[in-house]
């Protein structure tokens, strides 16, 4: 089987740019990044159909093995018509993202950085039953001006951070 | 009246999808919805178990949808572990949307527009059948994709704030393990020239080593990311949990199983002499041990649940990569115990939240006074820690023994970690125990007194007695899945594939 590297090469051009754009934030360029890796993938799968040929009708009589393979480009057809669809719904999601919260930025996760916080501020866990370890003295109030605190300090580190 | 078996293969995927398509016409009729979606369910299921009792009777069926000649078209098998996975995957799929009969019109006072909740839900169904049934990669593929769409509808159902966030991760991971799925694929048929499994199987024997370890490695990328396998389930404890409760109920029971499926069928069937067995005995023992940590730091029920749904699908890899008999049926086992066991305990998660006012532990308090509810959380929850008798210590007993068989000292390693997980995991449970049930309600937190509806309680007890039936008859079950892994052993599902090509070419 010979392949075609023109069309291995631009695929893996394609793919690369589309990876580095996957790595972004903003949902609109993991958009721009997913079109350019499926445009990308859906090249190597005309690499994976081996030489090129005729168009893939066979009439009575006529000789199959002159013909391209036909069948990647029937999983082609699907892989386009899938990235399509999913296409239009991460466009979906960035805009209801941009409605609701004026950016389409990939979060974090919100629970994890909470635990995060206590840990830094060396809290124990939020439901560490005091009373049952034998400690006995009531430092709701400290507890939580102290989160607060840590808050309010990686909120300020975040946003220093996004300038 | 003769039904040719074979030909109903297609159904569990074609009843969802034509009742999607009623319930989406019917969409200002919630009524009309419900009857539509449990009528093809309950379709799904009667099919579901001839399927099950053909396959274990009679071998493997096969179906080239369309018939094309030579193993060109969509080929349907089911096989014993298909077949099984498929029963499980109807009864769950049938029982949350009874659940959700009651929670789905509580999301529609709230946020939700319910009218798209039937459609997908059906859709979603059909992809877990097809993803089950598929006999090539390729139409795995479209079985993942059209079970992903489902599920990034219903995740964001509604699209209030918490879930785009939490949506938009989810979907960006799940577009970029599709795409590796993709790339994966082309690469395959480059190199072989097929994507059917009995095919490949035979043609992978004659590639370079090398290049056998690339398309393994990168099948086992893929397939560990839906599966959430330790370091690729980042995405899955920030994800679930946002959902409406029956959603993720469905999820965290099946989307990861499936995810395991797609391993042992693939890992079992066209790399029989993995190299990879080392490797995938750290792997496994990273995702129990480091789920489990995840789990006991977490103050909130449904992402405690999440984390220990990761950290046991460690066992089933465990299983999966101690490879011999008593392994690969201790994971199919455990595969179907956990699905159980995981849908139950999240919809118990959501009569919590339902009795308490809250999932999170400081919140919570004296819900042992209601007794069905501590029952019904009780009872699944020993289980998933794994106390004996219940169907989770089996399960993880035939999975110890497996390792022991393999006698490696990495072997022992993941069961000693094993054994640790399963206590750590006793220790998580009981801290939703503890404080959610046992100790007094927390002073200045308001007592809700909502009554739990008679519906949900109904559909988690069934479910839990599933469980339960699963302990009580553990031998015929384990006996099924000991033939359905000496099916796998001695190829019966490409020995099937072969003789139903033979017969394709002699109408």
């Amino acid at each position: 089987m010979t392949a075609s590297l023109a069309l291995a090469a631009t695929g893996a051009v394609l793919i690369a740019a589309g990876v580095y754009l996957f790595m972004e934030r903003s949902l609109m360029r993991i958009l721009a990044g997913l079109l350019s890796l499926s445009n990308g993938v859906s090249m190597l799968f005309l690499v994976s159909a081996g030489t090129p040929g005729g168009a893939s009708f066979v009439a009575d009589g006529s000789d199959s093995s002159t013909i391209t393979d036909p069948l990647p480009q029937a999983m082609v057809l699907t892989a386009i018509v899938i990235s399509l669809a999913t296409n239009i719904f991460l466009l979906a999601l960035s805009y209801r993202s941009f409605q609701l919260d004026g950016h389409d930025e990939v979060a974090d996760d919100v629970e994890d950085a909470i635990v995060r916080r206590r840990a830094e501020a060396d809290l124990t866990s939020a439901t560490f039953d005091e009373t049952e370890a034998g400690i006995d003295h009531d430092t709701d109030l400290d507890e939580a001006a102290v989160e607060a605190a840590a808050a309010k300090a990686a909120a300020k580190e975040q946003k220093g951070s996004g300038e | 009246m003769n039904v040719d078996i074979p030909q109903l293969l297609p159904l569990p995927v074609l009843i969802p999808l034509i009742g999607a398509g009623f319930a989406l016409a019917l969409g200002r009729f919630p009524r009309m919805q419900r009857v539509v979606s449990s009528v093809s369910l309950s379709l799904v299921l009667i099919v579901a178990i001839i399927l099950l009792v053909t396959a274990d009777t009679e071998g493997p069926q096969v179906l080239w949808v369309g018939a094309w000649p030579e193993g060109l078209g969509i080929m349907l098998v089911a096989d014993r572990l298909s077949a099984l996975m498929l029963l499980v995957s109807s009864v769950v799929t049938i029982t949350v949307l009874v659940f959700s009969a009651r929670s789905d019109m509580d999301e529609a006072s709230e946020k939700a527009p319910v009218s798209i909740f039937h459609p997908t839900y059906l859709v979603l169904a059909a992809g877990i059948s097809n993803a089950f049934l598929a006999g090539d990669l390729f139409n795995l593929f479209v079985g993942f994709e059209m079970l992903l769409f489902a599920s990034y509808v219903l995740l964001t159902l509604g699209a209030p704030r918490e879930r785009v966030r939490a949506g938009s991760t989810y979907v960006v991971v799940s577009l970029l393990s599709s795409m590796l799925f993709l790339i994966t694929l082309a690469i395959t048929y480059a190199a072989t020239g097929t994507v059917n499994f009995a095919q490949l199987a035979e043609r992978l024997q004659g590639l370079d080593p090398g290049m056998q370890l690339v398309i393994q490695l990168m099948l086992l990328v893929v397939f560990g990311i839906k599966a959430a396998i330790f370091p690729l389930s980042a995405w899955l404890p920030d994800s679930y949990p946002t959902a409406p409760a029956s959603v993720t109920a469905v999820f965290a029971g099946l989307l990861t199983k499936v995810g395991v499926y797609a391993i042992i069928r693939t890992q079992t069937m066209l790399f029989p002499d993995s190299t990879l067995t080392t490797p995938l005995l750290w792997v496994s023992l990273a995702t129990m041990v480091i789920g489990i940590l995840g789990a006991i730091t977490q103050s909130e029920i449904k992402r405690l649940l999440s984390f220990t749904l990761i950290s046991h699908i460690g066992y089933m890899l465990f299983g999966i990569a101690v490879g011999n008999l008593a392994g690969l049926s201790g994971a199919i086992f455990y595969a179907a115990h956990h699905i159980f066991i995981q849908t139950t305990l999240f919809l118990v998660a959501a009569l919590i939240e339902r009795a308490g006012g809250s999932t999170r532990l400081d919140k919570l308090g004296g819900l042992a006074a209601n007794t069905t509810l501590a029952a019904l959380f009780f009872i699944p929850a020993m289980n998933l820690a794994g106390v004996p008798p219940f169907s989770g210590f089996l399960g993880k007993v035939a999975l110890v023994e497996a390792g022991v068989e393999l006698g490696t000292w990495v072997s022992w390693a993941v069961i000693a970690g094993a054994i640790v997980t399963s206590l750590l995991t006793l220790l998580a449970i009981l801290r939703i125990w503890h404080t959610a049930f046992w100790r007094p309600l927390p002073e200045g937190t308001e007592r809700t007194n909502k009554t739990l509806p008679l519906g949900w309680v109904l559909t988690a007890g069934v479910l839990v007695a599933v469980t339960v039936a699963m302990t009580v008859f553990a031998e015929p079950i384990f006996e099924f899945t000991e033939r359905a892994a000496v099916d796998i052993d001695a190829g019966a599902y490409a020995a099937a594939v072969e003789e139903s090509i033979r017969k394709l070419g002699t109408p």
